[in-house]
């Protein structure tokens, strides 16, 4: 009876254990949500309450009017408007010019043999060493003589040329897990390497490819140095770079500026939990095994 | 054509696009950033070579680059052992098995997502000095909160907290560590009568090291790369008196606003051996790493 006892009791402790844990994480967790707690608060209130003090956490009747004079400031050129469609056309080619380019280049690393391979796909990780600092003010040099500056080319064509050594190295980890039976099959049906690249490799590459997607998707939503190094029109300026505009002139319309904020977080924040699944997957993927 | 010399050939098709982007995007630049970092060009003038006189003049005769040294080297002493505390605690307790874990693990990835502009407005809201929730939440403590991004002295503890907030990267790289923790480790330490703490620093940490190190390694660098916040948050000027100027601010405001092309790429490569000699001298103490199957001489 006595061990009985005994195990009701560590039974009874791990369980507070467990309360307490639990405890702990709300906390945690509830800090963490308070900047955006906040940040919708202030964007539904009058000027007046946005300075009340103590804080007023639901702000009554809610001012949803404050997004309407957001999305369409008097005082910029500008409306939301045009930075969303410049970021949506932005964001998008790059996307696409991410997963095309990185993946074409990825199924020459991972399923062809040539000579030189390997010391070229080492010498693509080591441009993952050089900070971007170090290139930038020569593609700047180098775009400017092209008369790019103040267009979206800057921003997109490097993209189209796999750039981005992270994503290649990703796609070729991948690829390499797939069995290279498949390949000598599809040769013996009759097919080309691009063949085995769009009808074989990729198909079964999607959740990789959905990965690059989401991650590409947020850097160029939220990037905000190469927009400001190469747009200079209004017309022509992202979400980022509108936002950062807005708060120079609207410094102290507190609930104006966090409207403005909510607008461009909100798709993000939407994408982040349709794609949660392949963030958390592609990093584990990408991060540990070396 | 034998069909290894056809796998050839496909094989440069395949990585062709590389191989232009390197050239145009990232080999070619990297030679004229050297050569341009030994010039004096403002895109206007005919260029000019100038020998050693840009890094002379940087190490010598610039106060604003040791400031800007000085600001980022604070940064990130400050961020990166914060930013490794929180990120391998929140992953422990992620690791947990509670209810709504992982809704849990989306709210505290959510803000390394939302990293940039629009999150730097926030924090700015939040640490305003008069009204923001920050110091009201200090003044029910009765503390007198500083006035933070005005202030000399407490502008860049607002940056380190910032980036507390975004720890939710590295968080998730811990936990897909942790999983991979056997679990026979820890029954076999229990079976020794390890507690809970015991086990965490006996099994957990060892076990772990080697992704504390990766993260180690990338927060340093990204540290070292402090923009965005910098610049919204000072309207790119790194006020107050030039204590948020960081590294990479003051590297754009000599290239892109005072066109002085050849000291900023002159930057660019002392900020390059920077962070190449902060990894080695990372490396060459990382006697710590736990290596499983590494077995070392006693």
């Amino acid at each position: 009876m006595a061990g009985l006892n005994l195990n009701q009791e560590a039974i009874n402790r791990k369980k507070i254990k467990r309360i307490i844990i639990f405890g702990i994480i709300c906390i945690l967790g509830f800090i963490m949500l308070i900047p955006f707690l906040w940040m919708i608060s202030t964007s539904l209130k009058i000027p007046t309450e946005v300075f009340s003090m103590p804080p007023q956490w639901i702000p009554w009747p809610p001012q949803w009017i404050n997004y309407v004079s957001a999305w369409a400031p008097k005082g910029l050129p500008e409306t939301f408007n045009t930075y969303l469609k410049n970021t949506l056309i932005i964001t998008f080619f790059n996307t696409l010019g991410a997963i095309v380019s990185s993946s074409f280049v990825a199924f020459g690393f991972a399923r062809l043999k040539f000579k030189g391979r390997d010391f070229m796909f080492i010498l693509l990780l080591g441009t993952m060493m050089i900070p971007v600092q170090v290139t930038m003010i020569p593609q700047f040099i180098l775009f400017r003589s092209l008369g790019w500056i103040d267009t979206f080319l800057p921003l997109i064509v490097p993209n189209f040329f796999a750039i981005s050594a992270f994503n290649v190295f990703l796609l070729r980890q991948f690829f390499m897990t797939l069995p290279p039976e498949l390949d000598e099959a599809a040769l013996i049906d009759g097919c080309n390497y691009f063949d085995i690249y769009w009808r074989i490799i990729m198909p079964l590459s999607w959740p990789v490819v959905a990965t690059i997607a989401v991650f590409s998707f947020v850097y160029n939503w939220n990037d905000f140095l190469n927009p400001l190094i190469y747009l200079n029109s209004s017309s022509n300026f992202t979400l980022a770079l509108g936002l950062q505009t807005f708060t120079t002139v609207y410094g102290s319309s507190y609930h104006l500026m966090m409207a403005a904020s909510m607008l461009m977080l909100l798709p993000i924040i939407v994408v982040f939990f349709i794609g949660q699944k392949y963030f958390i997957e592609g990093i584990a993927t990408t991060g540990l095994k070396g | 054509m034998k069909s290894s010399q056809l796998e050839s050939v496909w094989g440069y098709v395949f990585i062709f696009p590389w191989i232009l982007g390197m050239l145009f995007f990232t080999a070619g630049p990297i030679i004229a950033s050297v050569f341009l970092s030994f010039c004096e060009w403002d895109l206007i003038t005919p260029i000019k070579w100038v020998g050693l006189q840009n890094y002379i003049k940087l190490f010598m005769d610039d106060p604003r680059f040791w400031k800007s040294l000085y600001n980022t080297l604070f940064y990130t002493a400050m961020s990166v052992p914060l930013q490794l505390v929180a990120g391998i605690t929140i992953a422990v307790l992620m690791n947990q098995q509670v209810r709504l874990i992982k809704v849990f693990r989306t709210i505290f990835y959510l803000p390394s997502v939302t990293a940039g502009v629009a999150s730097s407005i926030i924090w700015m809201w939040l640490f305003n000095p008069d009204v923001g929730l920050i110091n009201y939440f200090l003044a029910i403590f009765g503390i007198h909160g500083p006035l933070w991004l005005a202030s000399e002295f407490w502008a860049k503890p607002v940056y380190v907290i910032m980036s507390l907030w975004g720890v939710g990267g590295g968080m998730l790289v811990y936990l897909a560590g942790l999983q991979g923790i056997p679990a026979a480790l820890y029954e076999a330490a229990s079976i020794d009568g390890a507690n809970s703490f015991q086990k965490f620093i006996h099994v957990t940490l060892p076990m772990l090291s080697p992704i504390i190190f990766f993260n180690l390694v990338i927060l340093v660098i990204q540290s070292f790369q402090i923009f965005t916040q910098a610049y919204v948050m000072s309207g790119g000027s790194g006020a107050p008196a030039d204590s948020t100027l960081f590294y990479v601010v003051y590297l754009y405001q000599m290239g892109f606003r005072f066109h002085q092309m050849g000291y900023a790429s002159a930057l660019a490569w002392i900020l390059f051996l920077i962070t190449l000699g902060a990894t080695l001298l990372l490396f060459r103490f990382s006697g710590w790493v736990h290596y499983e199957g590494n077995v070392k001489e006693k």
